[in-house]
């Protein structure tokens, strides 16, 4: 009995020890197996990561100008691509999204907020054309397409099909309509009316537009800019696709579209004003010697003119640019995904994203980086307030002159000081980056554009009998003040 | 009976521990093979970009102007064997932590230990040439090498 309950007693507890020990290390053995080998398989995926997989899924040709077919090879890119659908502000830019009623014309619910509204005085600078009834805040490259077909702009004046050449992907419909010849498509889309061209194009800023299909390599395809670069380059034989580097093709692959340009004569040929210089100043003189206009001054009969986004121009007179810095590196830095490094199709700005886009060589923490843009961008806007405030006072003043009896003769000089202050106001206005891309040149182009209203606003205090001789005086200040030094792209 | 039980049962205890333990020694020895585990403790610059974060410091030291006289230890680990293994183990265990989660600032930045670490092995080698610039006192603010001189060891 005592050796019973001695041998059989303490028997069942060791068993049940043993098996409670037993299912422990089991337990033990088993979360240190399956975290080595979920260790194992990360380091397997990161090792084929690195090995930059790329599997042709479908055959892309000169033809493929929908970027959803191009995404089945390129998953990632397009995947960022996609992207630009954000609307996220940054402190002078960028759009937030605005509710809207959609109606038959126009079926977006959704739309960046109005710059007239934000400031009242771009009405009265462009009294009388067609931007003083829409003018938005940018969106995001997605919405190119939509944001022009659906202006307001539209409907105050027609508009031709010359507009589509940076608002869709043309390159394959441009070719189609040429019947393979590019620059023979351009011409006859361009003489179309809007509404017809917009029925050949569906896809907002595609693949095709920067990238060979056969090699992926960089490629101009805008007929305005392979006409336009042989001017920027100073050598009417340049090739962009096969002269330019790899590095000038980062830039010049968004300075296809992201410039100042104006539709030349009857046929409205698109054309980028670089005949004399790509300066503000230059573009201007360009302009007055060409006698072009874009519109009549509803309120003073001024002969005006419009600047468009000429952030390829100003970004040329910027440090970034003469540091051999393009586009790309900070609208598109390379980003890491997994294993891989790609540029970010995710175009925006760099403000989005400052540690990819100005860390890489500003060793500085984030907030000072941003704390710099900032202080440049601020600085600039306070001198475009006071710019605007100047040339507000200068429309005033030839409006009283013109209510008080003033004859054109004597209202010739002020007008051609509106219309050159107004330029030069309106391109850094215009110009996508708050002055950041040039901050000197847009300082300069300021306190030009305030001397000129100045000289505008002495010219009505003279006498009738003074004023001719002081029209003749005021005239060609502007260009004539900066030399002409040709465009040339800094060394790397 | 209950003994033989009892040995028995302990027998086998024995076994499936061993499998256990065994097995995911096994899986253990695998991954750090696969893992290259064993290339950290050398000196080779290679290993250093084993992941490929580094790859392109790798790239620019051997396009640099130090690359013929140091390697990554001796920029970037202390000159005395405990601290120079201290400070790769230490620094494997953050990056590995890192790139495993994926959770990691970029542009990667330099820590503040490790910087002292490289100011420290600037002067290991040009002590001769900068004693007459580092201040005078202990406690004196150093004057950074690297402030200047970043291109030194590798551009990016």
């Amino acid at each position: 009995m005592g050796k019973n309950r001695r041998d059989e007693g303490p028997g069942r507890p060791r068993l049940v020890r043993l098996m409670t020990m037993m299912v422990l290390v089991a337990v033990v053995s088993a979360a240190a197996t399956f975290g080595v080998v979920a260790l194992l398989m990360n380091i397997f995926e990161r090792k084929v990561e690195a090995r930059n997989p790329f599997f042709r899924v479908v055959e892309l040709t000169d033809e493929t100008d929908s970027p959803a077919i191009w995404g089945k090879n390129f998953p990632l890119q397009y995947d960022l691509y996609k992207r630009t659908t954000d609307m996220q502000r940054t402190r002078f830019g960028g759009s937030e999204a605005v509710l809207r009623m959609p109606t038959e014309a126009d079926p977006r619910t959704e739309v960046a907020q109005s710059r007239l509204e934000a400031d009242p005085r771009l009405k009265t600078m462009w009294a009388g054309y067609a931007f003083s009834v829409d003018f938005r805040e940018e969106r995001g490259h997605a919405f190119m397409l939509d944001d022009q077909t659906f202006t307001e702009r539209q409907q105050f004046a027609k508009q031709p099909g010359t507009c589509i050449h940076c608002h869709a992907s043309v390159y394959v419909p441009y070719k189609k309509l040429g019947n393979g010849d590019l620059m023979k498509g351009f011409e006859i889309m361009n003489q179309m009316p809007y509404a017809e061209a917009r029925k050949l194009v569906t896809h907002p800023v595609s693949c095709i537009d920067c990238h060979d299909p056969e090699t992926m390599s960089l490629r101009i395809t805008r007929p305005g800019f392979l006409e336009a670069v042989k001017l920027y380059k100073n050598d009417p034989n340049y090739d962009v696709n096969t002269q330019a580097t790899r590095q000038e093709m980062r830039s010049f692959v968004c300075g296809q579209c992201h410039v100042e340009y104006y539709f030349k004569g009857p046929e409205k040929r698109l054309t980028y004003p670089w005949f004399d210089g790509i300066k503000a100043d230059q573009i201007l003189a360009y302009y007055d010697e060409q006698g072009f206009k874009d519109w009549v001054h509803a309120e003073t009969g001024a002969p005006m003119l419009k600047a468009q986004h000429p952030e390829f121009e100003m970004w040329n007179q910027g440090i970034h640019a003469r540091s051999g810095v393009a586009c790309a590196d900070c609208h598109m830095p390379y980003t890491r995904v997994g294993g891989l490094k790609i540029s970010d199709h995710h175009v925006r700005s760099p403000l989005l994203n400052i540690n990819n886009a100005c860390q890489k060589c500003h060793d500085f923490p984030e907030a000072e980086m941003k704390a710099r843009a900032e202080s440049i961008q601020a600085n600039f806007f306070s001198m475009r307030d006071t710019a605007m405030n100047s040339l507000m006072a200068l429309i005033d003043d030839i409006k009283a002159a013109k209510a008080a009896g003033a004859v054109d003769a004597r209202l010739e000089a002020p007008r051609q000081a509106q219309r050159h202050a107004s330029f030069l106001i309106d391109f850094v206005e215009a110009e996508n980056s708050t002055g950041f891309h040039a901050p000197h040149e847009a300082s300069r182009l300021l306190l030009l554009a305030n001397d000129t209203i100045r000289q505008g606003q002495l010219a009505l205090r003279e006498t009738p009998a003074a004023a001719a001789p002081a029209a003749t005086a005021v005239e060609p200040a502007a260009p004539a003040t900066t030399p002409a030094a040709p465009p040339a792209m800094p060394a790397p | 009976m209950v003994g033989w039980i009892g040995t028995k049962t302990m027998g086998a205890f024995g076994v499936l521990l061993g499998l256990a333990f065994g097995s995911v020694a096994g899986v253990g020895s695998y991954t750090f093979i696969y893992a290259k585990g064993a290339s950290y403790l050398t000196n080779d610059p290679a290993a250093c970009a084993n992941c490929h974060i580094m790859r392109n410091h790798f790239d620019a030291w051997a396009k640099s102007p130090h690359h013929a006289v140091a390697v990554c230890n001796d920029c970037h680990t202390p000159h005395n064997l405990f601290n120079k293994y201290l400070t790769k183990s230490l620094n494997g265990y953050h990056h590995s932590l890192a790139f495993t989660t994926g959770n990691f600032h970029e542009p990667i930045f330099i820590t503040a230990r490790n910087k002292a670490i490289t100011e420290a092995a600037c002067r290991h080698c040009h002590e001769d040439i900068v004693m007459a610039i580092d201040p005078p006192h202990a406690g004196g603010e150093a004057m950074s090498c690297i402030r200047c001189h970043k291109e030194v060891g590798h551009m990016e």
